[in-house]
């Protein structure tokens, strides 16, 4: 064929995606073919071959003895036998002879490869028997293979989403933190620990996480009004991202400042407030980010890169 | 040397002793949480005053192996409970940090000498 017409069937049968080619190689010719086939005996006249054609909407028509397949007589023979005044002759002696056909044994792919390589809209399904049982055009083929991929497409989709959930893939947690709440505080940093260590990510790394969660834990708890922290363990990397809803900070310089803390005697006297969280927190994060309006909130933003060289101060 | 072994040579009292007796890997003293967060060594121990639930979060996260509790402090149920789900030992004794401090060194060292 020198070239591919339009009205190729657009597969593919020898490299297709592997799901598609599985598709057309289990599919079987008479799981796609129409069987209720309208067809004609070789004394009818092609004048009613045609009007069964208009009533029954089709472009080709099997001729019959006996479910013994004859030949077939399509528009281009109407036309013919219009054009040389043949149209009340038999249809036996007017039909397409030697025609090809398929077997309903056969697997789909023959049938997409024969609709591409012969130029005709329809295959004479034939079965063991060489008896007439269905008929097929690339219609029944297109139709077949789109719901057939349909639930296929969605059986993966289905299956994609529980593997999300597994390991080596995304997962995200969120947590919210209350003010003064100290009964909670440290809860999102050890189920983030768990969630690493399920992962069997580096210890040092798994640290260093920790590290960031618990103090912005600890601050959200101690200075904010509450707020939520969030972990989103990646491919690649951890992201931390604690945001709260206020009061915010005011010097954002000197917040960073090791050793400068407004915690109040009560909060010391528990252990924290040494004005080391946010030092800490960005000590062990790759990429550290805060933004804080007074009135607003404060949001830190801490990465760490699973395969990151960086050494833990504390390891 | 072990925590059960620390424990006896320190004449510390193990208040919570569901946990594997491991090799203490060195120690750490602090009051502070971050500073214990950033400066505490894996497998080690932790002497502090800070007896609560949130000492317990910490150890978890940096995996320190045992929590000495120092001056006596009331140790909190909900501590204990705490450091039971994490297989955390927690020992009390009455002497202070520094003293506490000062024998660990002295064990922990001479343990890894001879």
């Amino acid at each position: 064929m020198e070239s591919k017409p339009l009205d190729d069937i657009p597969i593919n049968t020898v490299d297709s995606p592997s799901v598609v080619l599985e598709l057309i190689y289990q599919l079987k010719i008479k799981d796609v073919m129409t069987t209720a086939v309208v067809t004609a005996n070789k004394t009818d006249t092609m004048r009613h071959v045609q009007a069964l054609m208009r009533e029954n909407y089709i472009t080709g028509l099997p001729v019959t003895d006996d479910r013994q397949l004859l030949g077939i007589v399509s528009i281009e023979d109407i036309i013919m036998a219009l054009d040389q005044g043949c149209i009340e002759c038999a249809a036996g002696e007017r039909m397409t002879q030697n025609v090809i056909v398929l077997e309903d044994d056969m697997p789909l792919s023959f049938a997409i490869s024969y609709l591409n390589k012969y130029r005709y809209g329809r295959f004479p399904v034939l079965n063991k028997k060489k008896e007439l049982v269905g008929i097929l055009t690339s219609k029944d083929v297109i139709n077949t293979l789109l719901v057939e991929m349909n639930r296929e497409v969605l059986r993966l989709e289905k299956l994609h989403q529980k593997e999300g959930k597994a390991p080596d893939h995304y997962s995200e947690m969120e947590f919210t933190t209350v003010k003064f709440d100290f009964e909670l505080a440290g809860r999102a940093s050890t189920e983030i620990k768990k969630a690493l260590k399920n992962r069997s990510i580096d210890p040092k790394i798994i640290r260093r996480v920790a590290i960031a969660s618990y103090e912005l834990e600890i601050n959200q708890v101690v200075h904010s009004l509450g707020g939520t922290i969030s972990c989103s363990i990646q491919p690649d990397k951890v992201v931390i991202v604690a945001a709260d809803i206020g009061p915010g900070i005011p010097d954002l310089n000197l917040a960073l400042q090791e050793g400068w803390s407004t915690a109040n005697e009560w909060i010391r006297s528990l252990g924290f407030g040494a004005g080391m969280g946010l030092a800490n927190t960005k000590r062990v994060s790759d990429e550290f980010f805060i933004e804080s309006n007074v009135g607003t909130g404060t949001t830190v933003r801490s990465v760490v890169f699973i395969n990151s060289p960086k050494e833990d101060a504390g390891a | 040397m072990t925590i059960r072994e620390a424990a006896s040579s320190l004449g510390a009292e193990i208040v919570q002793a569901e946990f594997e007796d491991a090799d203490l890997e060195g120690a750490y003293t602090s009051d502070l949480l971050s500073d214990v967060m950033a400066n505490a060594k894996d497998g080690g121990a932790l002497v502090t005053i800070q007896a609560h639930k949130n000492t317990v979060a910490v150890a978890t996260l940096v995996d320190i192996a045992c929590i000495i509790v120092c001056n006596n402090r009331p140790l909190p149920e909900d501590m204990l409970e705490a450091a039971r789900d994490e297989g955390i030992a927690v020992l009390l004794t009455k002497e202070n940090q520094y003293t506490v401090s000062g024998k660990l060194y002295k064990l922990l060292n001479h343990g890894a000498a001879g």
